[in-house]
């Protein structure tokens, strides 16, 4: 047989294809329905969380710092309850990383402040001594990109039906709703609301001033979407 | 005219070679900026404050992998498809204008997906993917380029004059194949500006999967761009060059159908192994861990028939550096395909996963077996296509040990950082609380990342070497005959 497969490319081609498809269909495929169901508590990205979280992903946070707690004692104690598959329902793409330079951050909104991030993003070795993170000064000057995020939301809640507008069970059995607005216009004033309160609780003079000028630096941005991961 | 032996065109495969080399040298110059950065963080700012966006680690590191991976060891594969492919199935590409036209059209379209992906990478435009950062317009010519690439293999297969194809195209249909299926699953992504009515980046787009389904589908992409970027055309080379260069015959055909037709369908099952321990069903971690161990058994299956090819004649490694490229080469795939199953096993991955031990995996895999073999490659080739001999022997020697140096300090260094660093994350003390915390683990690595910063350069500096051999070869070696290239490659002294 393989001596006649090796005589014959296309017949070779559909048997190697065939070999090697099959693994996927049978690993991936079972799973797809019912790891895409939330947990309960779990909601959707705000316009701002979402914006931060794409200057997360430009900045490739995630080759350094890991979202996934793993159920180990040790990893429990020092990041807090064990990652469950549902919690990542609403995370397009995924941002488990592969490597832990840095600690991990699924949970770091539980335990850093605002004022925290502010610092150390400015100056990591100041905060925490002995730190080999680079600083990320110039997210302080650049502004974030709202309308990307908006137009997210927009693709998420048509294709994918992801909850914005309807109310969501909480874990304590209330009800929460996260918006997403009808227009861009809309979208940057809200957007703006959530980052006055965030820049309420910095120092650095320039992003208050930026923030009360109606603009929203990166740095702002990238805090929504940290102090969002719990 | 009827006797006249077939004149091979090397056209393309001469403008690859120049791409594999220098695009090799960009990736692992970037590499070695990284490992700096790592041992000195001041190396962040090495081009100061004002643009420290673009240099620090964050944003290069992306452009390290994607350099390496999709630069380098492409480039290479392509170069000595468009050489071996001709020569094996005996048809020459000067026969075929529009397969000539093809190969063209894949050099020019590659190149500018090249310059796409080095300026949006450092722009930090990115689908935040590990191996699949690229943006949907990118990923759209990326797949032109492939399928190309792909009417190319399967136009010289068709106007091919020996009729069985020999185990080399065996593994560069595979390649094709394969890279096809995931990079297509993979990149499945929905352009935002276009599903909002026109909001936003243009470029942008939103995975179609989410959460663990995006880890699952992402995993079974990395692990497999790996088994058919790094390991199945990595293989079609060894299988070409090493009985070419020594002139002995594969050890056993029987043994290289088992090896093709096992890693062919074992490699899939094993993506799961990068998902141990997080939220994916534990039956998909459990048969990740199995078939990573089964997978030992076809990669050293090639493996020994590579070395086993050599039998009797081993006076030719200490006689020959172009033969001691290819049997290091083939000594680290055995290496990192018995480490790789070792880390798979779940309570070693408990220790290892997120971890330098699994960077130190990754290196002696690409340093010790893809880059040694790509490089084995074009050194055999280059007298062929250039017709004049390696400019040095000596140098290559040289190189060799540099670059072997490189390599042992490079993983030594990573695995002790990463158990080191395992080890001190889940220790705890006395009473049960943690023993240290996280910057204790950082501070602790960092005579590592220095030896490793350290072995890294050693590789790059053999890297320049290389490419100065392979200029003055093409440039200003002695000129050779057809008979002295029937099998070990002339060299200089």
């Amino acid at each position: 047989m393989f001596h006649w497969l090796e005589k014959h490319p296309f017949f070779f081609a559909v048997a190697v294809f065939v070999t090697i498809a099959f693994a996927g269909l049978i690993e991936i495929v079972p799973n797809f329905a019912q790891a895409s169901q939330p947990v309960v508590g779990t909601k959707p990205y705000t316009t701002l969380e979402l914006a931060g979280r794409h200057i997360y992903i430009s900045n490739n946070c995630m080759g350094c710092h890991s979202q996934l707690v793993r159920p180990f004692k040790s990893e429990t104690d020092r990041y807090g309850h064990y990652s469950l598959s549902g919690e990542y329902a609403y995370d397009r793409p995924f941002l488990w990383g592969s490597k832990r330079t840095g600690p991990d951050l699924m949970r770091v909104g539980n335990y850093r402040t605002t004022d925290w991030h502010e610092n150390h993003m400015k100056d990591p070795a100041a905060v925490v001594p002995g730190s080999i993170m680079p600083a990320y000064r110039w997210m302080f000057k650049k502004d974030a990109d709202i309308d990307t995020a908006y137009a997210e939301q927009v693709t998420v809640n048509k294709v994918f039906k992801t909850p914005y507008n309807v109310e969501i069970p909480m874990v304590d059995g209330s009800k929460a709703t996260v918006k997403m607005a009808a227009t861009l216009d809309e979208a940057h004033a809200d957007a703006l609301e959530e980052a006055k309160m965030i820049a309420a609780d910095m120092k650095d003079q320039d992003v208050k001033d930026a923030v009360e000028a109606g603009k929203i630096p990166e740095i702002v941005a990238l805090i929504a979407y940290l102090n969002s991961l719990k | 005219m009827e006797n006249r032996p077939l004149e091979y065109d090397y056209t393309v495969a001469k403008w690859f070679m120049l791409a594999t080399v220098v695009l090799g040298i960009v990736g692992m110059l970037v590499g070695v900026i990284l490992a700096w950065q790592m041992a000195f963080p001041g190396v962040n700012l090495l081009a100061g404050e004002g643009l420290a966006e673009y240099t620090n680690f964050s944003r290069l590191r992306p452009l390290h992998t994607d350099s390496v991976i999709f630069g380098f060891t492409l480039s290479g594969i392509w170069a000595t498809w468009y050489y071996v492919g001709q020569r094996v199935l005996k048809v020459s590409m000067a026969e075929s204008k529009f397969l000539m036209f093809l190969a063209k059209l894949h050099f020019a379209i590659y190149m500018v997906v090249v310059v796409a992906v080095v300026g949006s990478l450092l722009l930090g435009i990115s689908t935040g993917k590990e191996y699949a950062d690229f943006e949907w317009p990118i990923d759209i010519a990326v797949v032109v380029v492939w399928v190309i690439w792909g009417m190319s293999i399967f136009g010289l297969i068709g106007i091919r004059r020996e009729k069985s194809l020999y185990i080399s195209i065996w593994y560069y249909i595979a390649t094709f194949l394969g890279i096809a299926m995931l990079y297509l699953f993979n990149n499945m992504e929905i352009p935002t500006y276009f599903a909002s009515g026109g909001i936003g980046a243009w470029y942008h787009s939103v995975s179609m999967y989410s959460g663990t389904n995006d880890a699952l589908v992402q995993w079974w992409y990395g692990h497999n761009a790996v088994a058919f970027g790094f390991t199945v055309p990595i293989v079609a080379m060894i299988y070409y060059f090493l009985p070419k260069e020594s002139g002995q015959a594969v050890y056993s055909y029987k043994l290289s159908l088992l090896a093709f037709w096992g890693l062919m369908f074992v490699y899939l099952w094993a993506g799961g192994h990068h998902l141990i321990y997080s939220t994916v069903p534990d039956w998909m971690q459990t048969m990740g861990s199995v078939f990573s161990v089964v997978l030992i058994l076809p990669s050293w299956g090639s493996a020994i028939n590579m070395l086993l090819t050599m039998k009797g004649e081993w006076q030719q490694v200490a006689a020959s550096p172009l033969i001691k490229f290819m049997i290091l080469a083939s000594t680290f795939y055995m290496f990192s395909t018995l480490e790789g199953p070792i880390q798979a096993i779940k309570s070693v991955n408990a220790l290892a996963h997120f971890t330098d031990w699994i960077v130190g995996h990754v290196h002696d895999g690409v340093l010790g077996w893809v880059a040694f073999m790509i490089m084995a490659a074009l050194f055999h080739m280059a007298p062929r296509v250039f017709k004049r001999e390696i400019y040095s022997k000596s140098l290559m020697n040289t190189q060799f040990w540099i670059q072997t140096l490189g390599v042992v300090l490079y993983f030594t260094s990573m695995w002790i950082a990463g158990i080191t660093q395992g080890m001190m994350w889940r220790a705890h003390d006395e009473f049960g609380n943690l023993a240290y915390s996280f910057i204790d683990t950082v501070a602790v690595l960092h005579p590592y990342f220095t030896i490793r910063a350290v072995g890294g350069t050693l590789y790059l500096v053999g890297m320049f070497l290389f490419a100065y051999n392979m200029y003055k070869t093409m440039t200003s070696s002695r000129r050779v005959e057809e008979s002295e290239l029937q099998n070990a490659s002339p060299m200089g002294a």
